[in-house]
């Protein structure tokens, strides 16, 4: 059990009690070296298998990404993009596994409304607690990278737990153990930056002169990580953000919580929400919309600062 | 593999080219991607497709299907034209100075003494000549006109990058930096890892692919060392082990032949396979031939085969044709003229070409038996599973046993991987319902069979009641009774290296074997396995002196636990390690020394002048082969059996000549104008063959069945991404759903666009994936020359647009 | 799937989630749910550890089979988890997507279970016993063996059998190997391939 008791935790939705901060913890990251990615889906088979999961059989649909997306049952996928790059005229294969970023920043945990669904421990890892899920789907939508599902069968949220259980045995996630190429390496978030910065080195002698690490700072960076090739197009790699990152008013509205207080919560806090969530297939009625973006344009002229979040500040 | 996998982090380059190791061989693949992270390795791809190997390739090169040894012809032209070879290796190593016998000729793509009756050559033109001290003539100057080094030059004189690229669709400027690349190895600091599969052995000239790429690292200097050598990525966990053990028409344990009709004798037999030494003091294993001939037919039948009955010669069968394997065996049944087939673990229906033939194959036989631990296809042909088996069920009279019998984590016992390695696993669990092993069912029926011709007599019955069989209990020997067979053992008190042992005493390895009688030993190359110190396959001390990557206490590797073939040739003739960095072993100045049990005798000192390469009876590696290879002395270009091309080297000559084809295949063929597009078939890495279709997270993976093609392509026929296609050749169809893409490319050959169709292997109709085809329904049954290895990478197909099977899902 | 959560959705949603959120935020500390967050319990730490090789290819990958019970004499062992063996030379530990799902290989639904029988002309398998099937099996070799063998060729003898087949398969051990190159080469059998061709 991880509680707040146990010191483990950092952080948890929908709560604002004060973490203790007694204990110093090792972050761990995983980190994803794409150039050395063969997109076999060792990790996917290895995630489905440790986490006793078996999705449905699907099709073919003309691509090598099976199945097509993440699901609640499916938490990493290995997505292809033909790439022909127009400086060398090479054709690049960039297979990227997709999967939940664990952010130190997480715009899920931010967004979630229920206590205690969606935790983070101190090691970096963010975790969702089902029992405490109440299937708004909010985390999707405060998610950058759109990683959250949810299960019709019991209306919970589901994603990548980065091997919760194995990590807390001091293992290496599943995916990060079978995979065969070694494209993904588990450790220290230290040790896994200096593992990152070599193999930038070694791809820029290969002649990939933007080949970086992909460690977004507007989610204050993640315990996934990447190594790209084209670290300044991320883009490229089937719609990496370029530059991801929680709205500034979703911020606001976990950490300003205490200081504003009842009285200005109700309705600029939440129009304010809406700045974030722009995007999102629409399922309500137009007027019902209309009313929702007059919301958020009244949210623009909320309040914007003082509530001790950095991010707040930050330009969208 | 000469080598083994972590080797391979020793390589500077890496070539993948017939073979798609990322995909087929991912946990060996990260070898090469440790070599390319802590070695500075450069890793080459030359595949028809853009494969997941090619994703992570420095440089990627386009080739066309069936033409491996155009391309590799020009790259070993590019070597001896621009002077990149290792001359003192070249010279002290290889055969390059050997004096070929006048009389020999490549003319218009054919090598003297062709039969085009016989559809096969008389090779006694393809010999050295020999001198009057009855050694072979050799000529140190490489000059003399018929010197290996000579004819070589001459043979590979018109693969031009001009011609390779006319002939493979290879772009000249890749091509060209492929030979490059290649071509820093000659020096003596810097090594190449050739990687391969069936990639080269799936054509009608396999084996030649394969010596064309020989010829290029032999130049290079790159066997025998560390991080060279020619990797043979088996494909399957122990098909390693079921060739070394012979569990072919024409085998014995060890690479040993059986005898063929003309050899009524064991003395004609041990005649025609007595070591006569090429060069003066050269010693080769095969002068033990005797030893290892005599104790395997002592493991057979102990006290039966004695030195009065030729060792109990007459019990073995004697070959009429040079090979009766499978596609011959399937050629025979659809002919009406098998009874049956007993099949171990293994699909034929869906691994053979032509699956209408192999369908009629089977119907035709009256029984078949399949032992499996997965319901297969095969023994379910009688099935009608609508249009993926439409076959009218009443009308087949075969009777069919399905066996159930346990897998690998149901029993213990030893496989053999591509490193040559035994290595013992342990049984986990019971197996479900009824399922016994493969030793019981075999035992059972054997028994039986024994049983009976002890009883009522019958044809031949002595090999059959006579077999050994020692096992505490007769019906389910033990893997370790088995495994301490294949080692070997004493019959009678030995004397063998200076030590004697008594008998009934396990042996320590081959060089204890005796051709008296005394030792009794099931596979030569295996003893070393099970001693008196015990199961060495089962050793697990992973510690790897010297980070060579050999792990000499893991498991054991044949022959006598020695990890890198040929290691003598990591010395120079001197015995100094041609790279220190890259050091195997060393001659200390009384004996060989290092990381690696030495390929060469132990106390054979340098200037002995004893060759290195000490399983060739010349003790050099050759880069002619003699009488060797059924289809020449040097690979040759021949186009596949379907081609679109003419053959541009050698126009007279379109496919292999001397590869075996009978007659209705031969009418099976079609043509370029009726099938303009160039098939290829292959694994994905989401699967493994037709077995993991019956796993669910590989059906998950990769739930349905497809078939890759260009853009360009797909615009011409009107072909949609995931559409459903029909592809058929002459000899059947399949429908599939279409990836199309660009890492399909077609290729420019002689000016015109070949289309490559890909189609991958793994459906069928039974397991968790959806139904589908196999890529066997087109294939055209033709063998390789020497392997008779079907052609499933390059043959003649169309496409369309199609509409969906009838329980296709929407 | 993705539940789709539309502008107005989520501010409906939101409203409720604020109202227990804020009882915090406003130092009713007490009455937050106690809520405990548990990482799933670790599910090999009493598992029994059997070294394997893995069927497939021949890389030939150390696996690591845990299964369940401890081999006592009460409890029947099934694989329940297959991981790859870190101290393994080659793949230290890793396993491509075939290894990675060799549970789903050992579990298979398709698997056989049963000696089965199809008669000629059977539209379906029948189910079996042992006995019936290799004494049916050892019949027709022995029949066929007896009416095929060729014992010689003019005078030389050749002691062959061409008229039955046998395959051996690509994944048995060593062992089923050799005890199948005995049986069947003493028989005399010369139509023996394995799957190196293919």
């Amino acid at each position: 059990m991880a509680d707040y008791s146990s010191l483990d935790i950092r952080q948890r939705s929908a709560s604002t009690e004060q973490p203790p901060t007694i204990r110093s913890h090792q972050e761990v990251a995983k980190l994803i070296d794409v150039s050395k990615c063969i997109g076999c889906k060792a990790c996917q088979a290895a995630c489905e298998e440790w986490n006793d999961l078996r999705d449905d059989v699907g099709v073919n649909t003309g691509v090598y990404d099976n199945p097509h997306d993440l699901t609640p049952k499916t938490w990493t996928l290995m997505r292809f993009t033909e790439y022909e790059n127009p400086e060398s005229q090479n054709l690049e294969w960039l297979i990227r596994k997709d999967g939940c970023m664990h952010c130190t920043d997480p715009g899920c945990l931010k967004a979630c409304p229920s206590p205690g669904a969606i935790v983070q421990y101190a090691n970096g890892i963010v975790d969702f607690i089902e029992e405490n899920c109440i299937g708004c789907g909010y985390c999707i939508k405060g998610c950058p990278f759109n990683i959250p599902r949810i299960s019709e069968v019991d209306r919970k949220a589901y994603k990548c737990t980065l091997c919760s259980d194995r990590v807390a045995v001091g293992q290496a996630p599943a995916c990060a153990k079978t995979c065969p190429t070694g494209a993904i390496m588990f450790g220290t978030k230290e040790a896994m930056i200096e593992q990152a910065h070599e193999r930038v080195e070694d791809l820029k002698s290969r002649g990939f002169d933007h080949a970086g690490l992909y460690d977004p700072a507007g989610v204050g960076g993640t315990h996934v990580m990447y190594v790209l090739h084209h670290a300044d197009q991320p883009q490229l790699y089937n719609g990496l953000p370029k530059d991801p990152r929680i709205s500034p008013l979703i911020a606001f509205w976990k950490g300003g919580a205490k200081v504003f207080g009842l009285a200005t919560m109700g309705f600029a806090a939440l129009a304010g929400f809406f700045h974030y969530v722009t995007a999102g297939p629409n399922e309500v009625a137009a007027e019902e919309e209309e009313e929702a973006i007059e919301v958020e344009k009244a949210a623009k002229n909320g309040p914007t600062n003082g509530t001790g979040t950095g991010a707040a500040a930050r330009p969208h | 593999m000469t080598n083994l996998w972590m080797d391979i982090k020793h390589a500077d380059v890496i070539t993948v080219m017939g073979g798609n190791a990322a995909e087929a061989h991912p946990c060996g693949f990260k070898w090469v991607v440790e070599a390319k992270a802590h070695n500075n390795a450069k890793l080459i791809v030359v595949d028809p497709r853009f494969t997941r190997t090619a994703s992570v390739a420095d440089l990627y090169c386009p080739i066309r299907p069936g033409t491996d040894i155009a391309f590799l012809s020009g790259v070993a032209k590019y070597l001896l034209d621009n002077d990149r070879i290792q001359h003192r290796y070249v010279a002290a190593y290889t055969n390059a100075g050997y004096v070929v016998k006048e009389g020999y000729d490549f003319q218009d793509g054919l090598f003297t003494g062709y039969d085009p009756d016989k559809r096969d050559y008389d090779k006694t033109t393809w010999d050295y000549e020999i001198g009057p001290d009855g050694y072979a003539v050799v000529d140190e100057t490489m000059q003399h006109p018929r010197c290996v080094m000579q004819l070589l030059k001459t043979h590979v004189a018109q693969y031009t990058p001009e011609m390779v690229e006319r002939i493979c669709g290879s772009p000249r400027d890749k091509f060209l930096k492929v030979c490059e690349i290649i071509a820093t190895t000659s020096s003596p600091e810097r090594t190449m890892a050739s990687l391969y599969a069936l990639g080269w052995t799936h054509h009608s000239k396999g084996s030649q692919n394969i010596r064309s790429m020989t010829i290029v690292q032999t130049l290079l200097g790159n066997i025998g060392m560390l991080g060279g050598g020619m990797q043979a990525l088996r494909g399957h966990s122990n098909i390693q082990g079921l060739t070394d053990l012979g569990l072919m028409s024409n085998l014995i344990p060890g690479y040993l032949n059986l005898p063929i009709e003309k050899e009524p004798t064991y003395a004609d037999y041990a005649a025609k396979r007595t070591f006569k030494p090429l060069r003066p003091g050269q010693v080769s294993y095969w002068q033990n031939y005797g030893k290892f001939f005599v104790s395997f037919q002592k493991a057979m039948w102990g006290a039966k085969a004695t030195r009065e009955n030729d060792w109990a010669y007459d019990y073995l069968p004697k070959l009429d044709v040079p090979t009766y394997d499978v596609i011959r065996g399937f050629e025979l049944a659809k002919q009406g003229r098998m009874s049956g087939y007993v099949i171990q673990g293994f699909n034929p229906l869906l691994s053979f070409p032509n699956r209408a033939k192999m369908t009629e194959a089977f119907s035709k036989m009256k029984f078949v038996v399949v032992m499996d631990p997965l319901q297969t296809e095969t023994a379910r042909f009688w099935q009608n599973h609508g249009e993926y088996n439409d076959v009218d069920t009443k009308s087949i009279q075969t009777e069919v046993f399905e066996l159930p019998t346990t897998l690998f984590a149901e029993e213990e016992g030893s496989l053999s991987n591509s490193s040559r390695w035994l290595q013992w696993h342990w049984q986990a669990q019971e197996p479900p319902g009824e399922c016994r092993s493969d030793i019981e069912i075999m035992s059972g029926i054997f028994l039986r069979m024994k049983e009976a011709y002890r009883k009522d007599g019958g044809a031949f019955p002595d090999p059959i009641v006579n077999l050994t069989w020692n096992y505490a209990i007769a019906e389910s020997p033990t893997p370790h009774e088995l495994a301490r067979e294949l080692n070997g053992y004493t019959l009678a008190p030995i004397e063998a290296a200076g030590t004697q042992l008594p008998a009934g005493k396990q042996l320590d390895g081959f060089a204890q074997l005796k051709d008296d009688g005394s030792t009794a030993c099931g596979c030569w190359i295996y003893s070393g396995c099970y001693t008196e110190r015990g199961n060495t396959m089962a050793r697990r001390d992973n510690t790897d002196p010297g980070d060579r990557g050999i792990a000499p206490n893991w498991a054991f590797a044949w022959p006598a636990n020695r990890r890198v073939l040929y290691n003598r040739a990591s010395c120079d003739p001197e015995g100094k390690p041609w790279s220190e960095k890259k050091k195997l072993i060393e001659w200390n100045g009384k004996q060989w020394v290092g990381f690696d049990v030495p390929d060469y005798g132990v106390t054979t000192a340098p200037e002995q002048g004893v060759g290195p390469f000490i399983l060739n009876q010349e003790g050099v590696a050759r880069l002619w082969t003699r009488s060797l290879m059924r289809d020449g002395p040097f690979p040759a270009h021949y186009e596949p059996f379907e081609s679109p091309m003419a053959n541009l080297a050698f126009p007279k000559v379109k496919g292999a000549p001397a590869a075996r084809i009978f007659k209705d295949d031969l009418a099976d063929l079609g043509t370029s104008q009726e099938f303009p597009h160039v098939a290829t078939s292959y694994r994905l890495t989401e699967h493994f063959h037709g077995w993991t279709k019956h796993a669910k997270i590989n059906a998950i993976l990769q739930p349905e069945a497809f078939v890759e093609i260009s853009e360009e392509l797909a615009r011409e026929k009107g072909i949609a991404k995931g559409s459903w296609v029909r592809v058929w050749s002459k000899r059947g169809s399949l429908k599939a759903k279409a990836v199309v893409t660009k890492r399909v490319k077609p290729l420019i050959c002689d000016g015109k666009p070949v289309h490559v169709v890909g189609i991958p292997q793994h459906w069928g109709f039974i397991g968790h994936t959806r139904k589908g085809w196999h890529p066997n329904s087109l294939t055209p049954v033709v063998g390789d020359a020497n392997t008779e290895t079907p052609e499933f990478k390059a043959w003649l197909v169309n496409i369309e647009p199609t509409t969906p099977p009838s329980d296709a899902v929407a | 799937m993705t539940v789709q959560v539309s502008r107005r959705g989520l501010l409906k949603g939101l409203g409720a989630g604020l109202a227990g959120g804020t009882l915090g935020a406003l130092g009713f500390g007490g009455l937050e749910p106690a809520l405990a967050a548990a990482v799933r319990p670790f599910k090999l730490a009493q598992m029994r550890e059997t070294r394997n090789t893995c069927p497939y290819c021949s890389v030939a990958c150390g696996v690591i089979l845990y299964s369940l019970g401890d081999k006592s004499k009460n409890a029947r062992s099934a694989v329940m988890h297959v991981e790859g063996d870190p101290d393994h030379p080659i793949n230290r530990g890793t396993l491509c997507p075939k290894g990675a799902s060799l549970l789903d290989f050992v579990r298979s639904e398709t698997r056989t279970k049963y000696p089965q029988y199809r008669a000629p002309g059977a539209t379906e398998f029948k189910r079996v016993s042992w006995d019936f099937a290799l004494d049916r099996i050892a019949t027709l070799l022995k029949e066929d063996r007896d009416r095929n063998f060729v014992a010689k060729n003019g005078d030389l003898t050749v002691n062959r059998w061409t008229t039955t087949g046998f395959l051996g398969a690509s994944a048995t051990t060593n062992e089923t190997a050799w005890l199948t190159y005995k049986t069947v080469r003493s028989m005399g059998a010369l139509v023996f391939d394995n799957q190196a061709r293919v």
